[in-house]
């Protein structure tokens, strides 16, 4: 718990806009073993996106909610819009991964994808398609190579997205 | 009582509980019941018209309610409603690529662009991060790739092997009677670059193939079908459907036209429409059937215009449509296509997943047509020179006879030649038949038919009148 407190205190001294309209801190916790998984799997997907199951706790208290990430799963993409721009997981996947966390005693946290040669920013169409209450952590990948790495939360009357602090 | 299973990101809502316990006799009733307990799961179900939204998946036990009865889907004891999150996104319809503001130059260049809403600067953008490769430098890619470099085309692939002929001047506009003898890529750079200086030209000067299809077009965002032969056609469609690339279709013949765009998610292909290809030699090519110069300046604007839609993601693009030009009578007309879901490239059980070899399906496998008898301009020549006794066959068309000829020959078209048999001399002390067109092709079937009718001694002139002039008379036009 010392460990997450200091991730938390560290988030947050090391970006102010990690706080949500509530005035709430939010952020999640990836640790060097997971953010490589992620870009590792965007790379090897590049030009088209990649996605994957996001598997962790979440920890709230009054002050911050913090998402530990413990494992990153690699999906298939099954959009039929063209993989270059979309990604889309499966049903049978979805239901899997949260049947997979349960059996790890954690929680489905939320789900990463990639942007190929495009910011790590969630688009108008990540947006429509947003769920509450999950991290979305997008990764950029330009000409192949990964790049950044940000985590977007969406707003609970749906109108936006704000972003995590990453640690 | 039916248990309804709640997703992790749903639980906020409903006390942290995994499942919500509720009464109804069908799905609607049971979902309407778990947002009058739960309220606040409404937006993230329904929409603000009250539609179950796009992206969430209802299932009983393990069966989607889309392929049940939806809403009216009945619930008995002992089944199980899960909510399943379709759990979606990406970077957005043809994301910039690179850095994609516009320069103060832009701002200028594509002003008319940029006060249209349905472009303005985002599309304008959209424009300049978007690449599109041309399959052909030829009638269909002229008009095509002069557009879309004025338009503000981010990168312009273009894929050609030939030479520019002045029998392409007539409608090929990206190149000039001083480009005679240039290569097409080298003279439709020029041009492109001329037009607007920012956009990137790829040129790749080779034959497009089944082992370099793929490759060619994993970096483009449309491929746009500028090609005249059937091979190609299919291998473009195939590739396109396998990479998940739209395609800017387009053919052109004599005075007529068609086009569509094929490749698109849910939307038909180019084998739901032609399952099979014609069986070679039945339609000729515009090098033997000819093509009105304007006719695929109309065609390839259009492609131009299906491309750039679907770059801006606006507009209702030409899927599921075939739209058909007679530039002969002026009609437009339009044909509804569908998918097919049997279509061995994009129906649901695709039998064809991998390029094949296109010439092979198509029948045009050099060695699917048997040889016949050749004999060459110079023996020709040489023979006419000795007074040998010959019947030389011209099976052009009277316009072609028109523009240029071989001395002493007889002019019966190919479509003529059946119901002709009795002009050519046959039986003992007949003269040898020398059988020639524009470049060998069609005197090739001519030979076959008169072999079949029982004429011995028919030999066909090989690289046709074209030849002729080359070696024998230059001082006669080509065409």
């Amino acid at each position: 718990m010392s460990d997450v407190r200091g991730a938390r205190s560290e988030a947050r001294g090391a970006d102010g806009g990690a706080q949500s309209v509530t005035g709430e801190a939010r952020g999640a916790r990836l640790s060097d073993r997971v953010r490589d998984a992620i870009r590792r799997h965007a790379a090897e997907a590049y030009p088209y996106e990649c996605c994957g199951a996001l598997i962790g706790a979440a920890i709230d208290d009054e002050l911050v909610e913090l998402v530990e990430i413990v494992d990153a799963k690699p999906l298939d993409n099954v959009t039929e819009e063209g993989p270059r721009r979309r990604f889309r997981v499966s049903a049978t996947d979805y239901r899997q991964s949260e049947a997979r966390a349960r059996e790890l005693g954690a929680e489905l946290v939320g789900f990463y994808h990639s942007h190929p040669d495009h910011p790590a920013q969630p688009s108008q169409y990540d947006l429509d398609h947003a769920w509450p209450n999950f991290s979305y952590v997008i990764v950029a990948v330009a000409h192949g190579r990964p790049g950044d790495i940000r985590s977007w939360r969406l707003r609970p009357d749906r109108s936006q997205f704000d972003e995590e602090t990453l640690a | 009582m039916t248990p309804i299973l709640i997703p992790t990101p749903l639980r906020a809502y409903t006390g942290k509980k995994d499942t919500v316990h509720v009464t109804g006799a069908t799905i609607g009733e049971a979902l309407h019941a778990l947002t009058a307990e739960y309220a606040d799961l409404r937006q993230h179900l329904f929409t603000p018209e009250g539609k179950l939204r796009s992206f969430v998946n209802v299932y009983v036990n393990d069966e989607d309610i889309r392929y049940l009865q939806k809403d009216a889907t009945p619930l008995k004891a002992g089944d199980t409603v899960s909510i399943v999150p379709s759990v979606a996104g990406g970077a957005g319809a043809a994301a910039p690529t690179r850095s994609a503001e516009l320069t103060p130059d832009d701002i200028k260049r594509y002003s008319r662009h940029l006060i249209l809403p349905e472009v303005g600067v985002e599309g304008q953008q959209k424009l300049k991060a978007s690449r599109v490769l041309l399959i052909g430098a030829g009638g269909l890619g002229s008009p095509a790739g002069l557009y879309l470099a004025a338009a503000g085309v981010g990168r312009i692939g273009i894929v050609d092997f030939d030479a520019v002929d002045f029998s392409n001047l007539q409608r090929q506009i990206l190149h000039g009677t001083s480009d005679v003898g240039r290569s097409k890529l080298q003279s439709a750079q020029d041009r492109l670059l001329a037009i607007n200086p920012d956009l990137e030209v790829d040129t790749y000067e080779t034959a497009l193939t089944s082992k370099n299809a793929l490759d060619l077009f994993k970096d483009y965002d449309v491929i746009l079908d500028g090609t005249d032969n059937f091979p190609t056609r299919y291998l473009v469609n195939d590739a396109c459907v396998l990479l998940g690339k739209p395609n800017a279709y387009g053919s052109i013949f004599r005075f007529e036209g068609q086009a569509s765009v094929f490749g698109v998610a849910g939307g038909p292909c180019y084998r739901c429409l032609y399952p099979e290809p014609p069986p070679p030699g039945l339609v000729p090519s515009c090098a033997e059937g000819g093509v009105l110069g304007v006719l695929p300046g109309v065609i390839g604007t259009i492609q131009a215009t299906e491309a750039i839609k679907l770059i801006l993601g606006t507009g209702q693009p030409l899927v599921g449509r075939l739209l058909l030009y007679d530039a002969f009578n002026m009609r437009f007309r339009e044909l509804k296509l569908r998918r097919d879901p049997a279509c061995p490239v994009c129906g649901d059980h695709p039998t064809v997943t991998a390029l094949i070899d296109y010439d092979q399906f198509c029948g045009v496998a050099p060695a699917a047509s048997a040889p016949v008898a050749e004999t060459t301009v110079q023996e020709l020549k040489a023979r006419i020179d000795r007074g040998d006794r010959l019947f030389i066959l011209d099976v052009r068309e009277p316009n072609e006879f028109q523009i240029c000829r071989i001395p002493g020959t007889t002019l019966i078209p190919l479509g003529e030649l059946p119901r002709r048999l009795d002009e050519i001399p046959q039986g003992p002390g007949a003269p040898d038949i020398v059988v020639h067109c524009k470049m060998g092709g069609r005197s090739a079937k001519a030979v076959r038919q008169l072999t079949e009718k029982g004429f011995t001694r028919v030999q066909n002139l090989k690289g046709g009148i074209l030849e002729w002039i080359d070696r024998i008379d230059p001082t006669q036009a080509k065409y």
